[in-house]
């Protein structure tokens, strides 16, 4: 109904409307694309390991005395018996690594036997023997689990795997995609020629590395390393985790002082670090989105407080005319309406080609469609709440301005 | 007349003081957040050996699968095999040379009460201290003769020395590593090359190693490596042995040649080894050796986080919205005193000087905004030191230094004066008559 008269006032004075015009459209780039990387970010962190991670923790033994193989043997099964006699316990595992640490041991897995590293697909390795996958929680969906005759000590001298092994259900359909039936007592290749028999698949159970691409591919190898560094996964019932970790740090320590024992640490703690770059990116942007609508609505209430001082005399004329108090508020609305609406349109397309250019140029992942006109509705609420003020002030303008010269 | 214009200024910035506080504040968080991430760029990409960078060199051979090059498009390996890693060391070609691990060592200090605990350490060569220009403290490195003959002799950071022998000088003191007593041979002064350009695999911020072993020592007593070992052929039966002569790589190595001569003989040297090798049966990849500078070995791996480019690119966009936001409120202030203006116009002020008057106020802004913005900085890096506290190496990348703080002084003032370019013009083509007229 008035945008026609607002649109020509607007034209007189072009550059000041321009101008804020091309705020938004900027801060619609910044936000839309700053909000794309924190829900990308925010999915990466949402992601469950597959343990038990609430009543899980791990810590390491370092010897440092030369022992000779038995001994170390000894050593770690004394641990583990005393460790699983614990009340409170639910199991434990000697192991290599575990999801979310960051290091960990990869090979390649292919279906024919042979040097072919192209064709293979990538796996974390968990070296554990038949309490693997009870401790990390691992369910197996079909097939068995180890039986404790098929876990051996591995041979320092003798570099061949174990002709057996369980698969998470992702590195199974990355292997089979085309298989609809069961994978089990199906043969891959490890280490180009090691055969592997594929007895059982877990639910679910992560890589140690979580911003890799291939994060829910594993395997658990029913092998136990003899080396004098070992890593202690261990789960509790629920409740006990925090009792039972200084109280399990301390026995194995006293146990034996030929060692260090290090590295205690809860599963809710290698999580918060593992997914530290995430949190932090988040935060930041959170702040940056904030500070930015914060900038952008501070100048739209300064220009329309210019505006409606610059425009006194007339409004005062308009109000002696006739004009309601509600119609002056109105033609303020309007015009940041008109004002929004275009810099939200050029801003659309400011940050589709700022997001191209970014999963061009950092490999980031293209927007999820709907943030755009999320944004731009919250950016229009942004720029009507910011105009009520200056609006409502030019409503109670007094008519009787009109009638005094400047 | 530039003390006028000062103080005109100020006048105008006294008139709406919440319009240019609003000014003055979104030229110091545009700034503050374009330099927080700049100074963090500008630390991630520092080469800590800049002074050096033309006679380090980072050496590479291509001993990978001859079907699959190490990483796309024909990257050679970033380490080396052992077996290449020590025949290169031992022909001593070049004017200095080093070759080195990350290793894990636990200390057995003196003394019922101090528990032993877990340390990484670099096993490297005897040139590593000079060819890297590592201050000392007390003592030195060791010598060649230490290399060949394994002695158990160690160099302890500046912390190390002082949480096992309380800082004072324990050159020649002895001190128990996995149950073998080493001969400190020197304590290093102050030292923290950020990043750790000499091995930027695993975590190039988290700084140098702690405690210096002769390489030869560990390898004789099979230390385990903390770094990165890639192998791309099985690792035959025989344990240690058979792992140190496999296609694996997990050396690196670093040469120091003086000039350009040295560095081709050195490079034709590096051809004929594996040309030998050839023969032998390994190499079966195309010829593809590598001396890389510091610099361009900083810019091969890649060590700036995609995340701190993507950040600011946010940053100067952000900083873009503050100058659109300061030109809109800058051209409203003109607007409103057109009269002003026109009246000055009438009574014989020439354009130029309405200029230099508007510029002057602009100027004042972003004076204020800059040294602000230094403020913003730091604060903005103390949020980022926060927000990833659980780094423990996020100290060394939120530092500002001098250069940083100049460039955020040079920024504000440009921005500022960009800013006020369009306001200005617009103030300078006001007409003399105009307002006189409706009055």
């Amino acid at each position: 109904m008035e945008i026609g008269p607002i649109w020509r006032a607007m034209l007189k004075n072009k550059a000041g409307f321009v101008l804020i015009a091309l705020q938004i459209a900027v801060t619609m780039t910044i936000m839309v694309n700053a909000i794309g990387i924190m829900q990308e970010r925010a999915n990466n962190i949402g992601r469950p390991s597959g343990m038990d991670e609430a009543n899980t923790f791990a810590l390491s033994s370092t010897l440092f005395i030369e022992y000779e193989d038995d001994q170390r043997k000894a050593l770690i099964d004394e641990d583990l018996t005393a460790i699983r006699a614990v009340p409170g316990v639910r199991n434990v595992v000697a192991t290599n690594s575990f999801p979310l640490r960051q290091g960990g041991w990869s090979m390649g897995l292919q279906l024919e036997p042979g040097n072919q590293s192209t064709d293979s697909v990538g796996t974390a390795i968990y070296f554990v023997d038949e309490h693997g996958a009870e401790t990390f929680d691992a369910k197996i969906i079909d097939g068995q689990n180890f039986a404790p005759n098929q876990v051996a000590w591995d041979n320092p001298e003798d570099n061949t795997w174990p002709a057996i092994g369980i698969i998470t259900e992702a590195l199974a359909e990355e292997m089979f995609p085309d298989e609809t039936g069961s994978v089990v007592g199906k043969t891959v290749y490890i280490n180009d020629n090691d055969p592997v028999n594929i007895i059982g698949i877990v639910d679910q159970l992560q890589a140690p590395w979580e911003g890799w691409t291939g994060v829910e591919r594993s395997m658990l190898v029913p092998e136990r390393r003899i080396s004098s560094f070992q890593r202690y996964v261990i789960r509790t019932e629920p409740g006990y985790r925090d009792e039972l970790m200084p109280q399990i740090e301390e026995m194995l320590a006293a146990r034996n002082k030929d060692r260090l024992i290090r590295g205690l640490t809860t599963m809710e703690d290698v999580r918060k670090l593992a997914y530290l770059g995430d949190s932090a990116m988040i935060k930041i942007l959170t702040f940056v989105v904030g500070l930015l609508t914060i900038i952008t609505g501070l100048g739209i209430v300064g220009l329309a407080s210019f505006n409606v001082s610059r425009r006194t005399r007339q409004i005062g004329i308009r109000r002696a005319l006739g004009a309601t108090k509600p119609a002056i508020v109105r033609y303020f609305m309007l015009e940041n309406l008109i004002v929004s609406t275009i810099g939200l349109v050029i801003g659309g397309v400011l940050a589709v080609a700022l997001n191209i250019a970014m999963v061009e140029a950092f490999a980031l992942e293209p927007l999820s469609w709907y943030v755009i006109p999320a944004a731009m509705v919250g950016l229009w609420i942004v720029g009507q709440a910011a105009v009520a003020g200056p609006a409502r002030r030019a409503s109670n303008i007094s008519p009787a301005i009109a009638t005094r010269s400047s | 007349m530039f003390r006028y214009y000062l103080k005109l200024g100020v006048l105008s910035i006294r008139a709406n003081p919440a319009l240019s506080a609003l000014m003055v504040a979104a030229i110091a968080i545009g700034i503050g957040a374009c330099m927080t991430m700049a100074t963090v760029r500008h630390v991630m990409s520092d080469n800590p050996v800049a002074h050096k960078n033309d006679v380090l060199f980072h050496v590479q051979v291509d001993s990978w699968n001859p079907d699959d090059p190490y990483d796309e498009p024909n990257e050679p390996p970033e380490q080396l095999t052992y077996i290449d890693a020590k025949a290169l060391h031992t022909a001593n070609r070049a004017f200095r040379q080093i070759i080195s691990i990350k290793t894990g060592r636990v200390i057995q200090p003196e003394g019922e009460d101090v528990r032993p605990f877990q340390q990484e350490a670099r096993a490297t060569t005897a040139d590593f201290f000079q060819m890297f220009d590592v201050p000392f403290r007390y003592g030195s490195g060791w010598d060649k003769s230490a290399d060949d003959a394994e002695e158990f002799v160690v160099v302890l950071s500046t912390s190390l020395n002082e949480k096992l022998f309380g800082g004072v000088d324990s050159v020649g003191e002895m001190l128990t590593i996995n149950t073998q007593a080493y001969r400190v041979v020197g304590v290093l002064g102050d030292w923290h090359p950020v990043p750790k350009f000499y091995d930027l695999n695993n975590n190039p911020y988290e700084g140098p190693e702690e405690m210096f072993i002769p390489f030869t020592v560990a390898i004789s007593g099979e230390f385990g490596n903390n770094g990165n070992t890639n192998c791309w052929k099985p690792v035959p039966d025989g344990g240690y042995d058979a792992f140190l002569n496999s296609e694996c790589v997990w050396v690196q190595m670093w040469v120091e040649l003086r000039d350009a001569s040295e560095k081709a003989t050195y490079l034709q040297f590096l051809d004929s080894y594996v040309e030998e090798q050839k023969t032998l049966g390994r190499f079966a990849r195309p010829m593809n050796n590598r001396l890389s500078t510091p610099q361009e070995w900083l810019v091969n791996r890649e060590v700036v986080d995609d995340m701190v480019d993507v950040l600011l690119s946010l940053a100067v966009l952000f900083l873009l919205v503050c100058l659109l936001n300061t030109i809109g409120l800058l051209l409203a202030k003109v607007m409103r005193r057109t009269n002003d203006i026109s009246l000055r116009r009438a009574l014989g002020a020439s354009k130029s000087e309405l200029f230099k008057q508007y510029i002057v106020e602009a100027g004042m802004i972003g004076v204020a905004g800059g040294v602000a913005g230094i403020g913003m900085t730091w604060l903005g890096l103390r949020g980022i030191e926060n927000v990833f506290s659980e780094y423990d190496f996020i100290a060394y990348l939120v530092r500002m230094d001098w250069s940083m703080i100049m460039l955020a002084v040079l920024l504000a003032i440009v921005s500022a004066l960009a800013a006020a370019l369009y306001p200005t013009w617009r103030a300078c083509s006001v007409s003399p008559a105009t307002t006189l007229r409706i009055q």
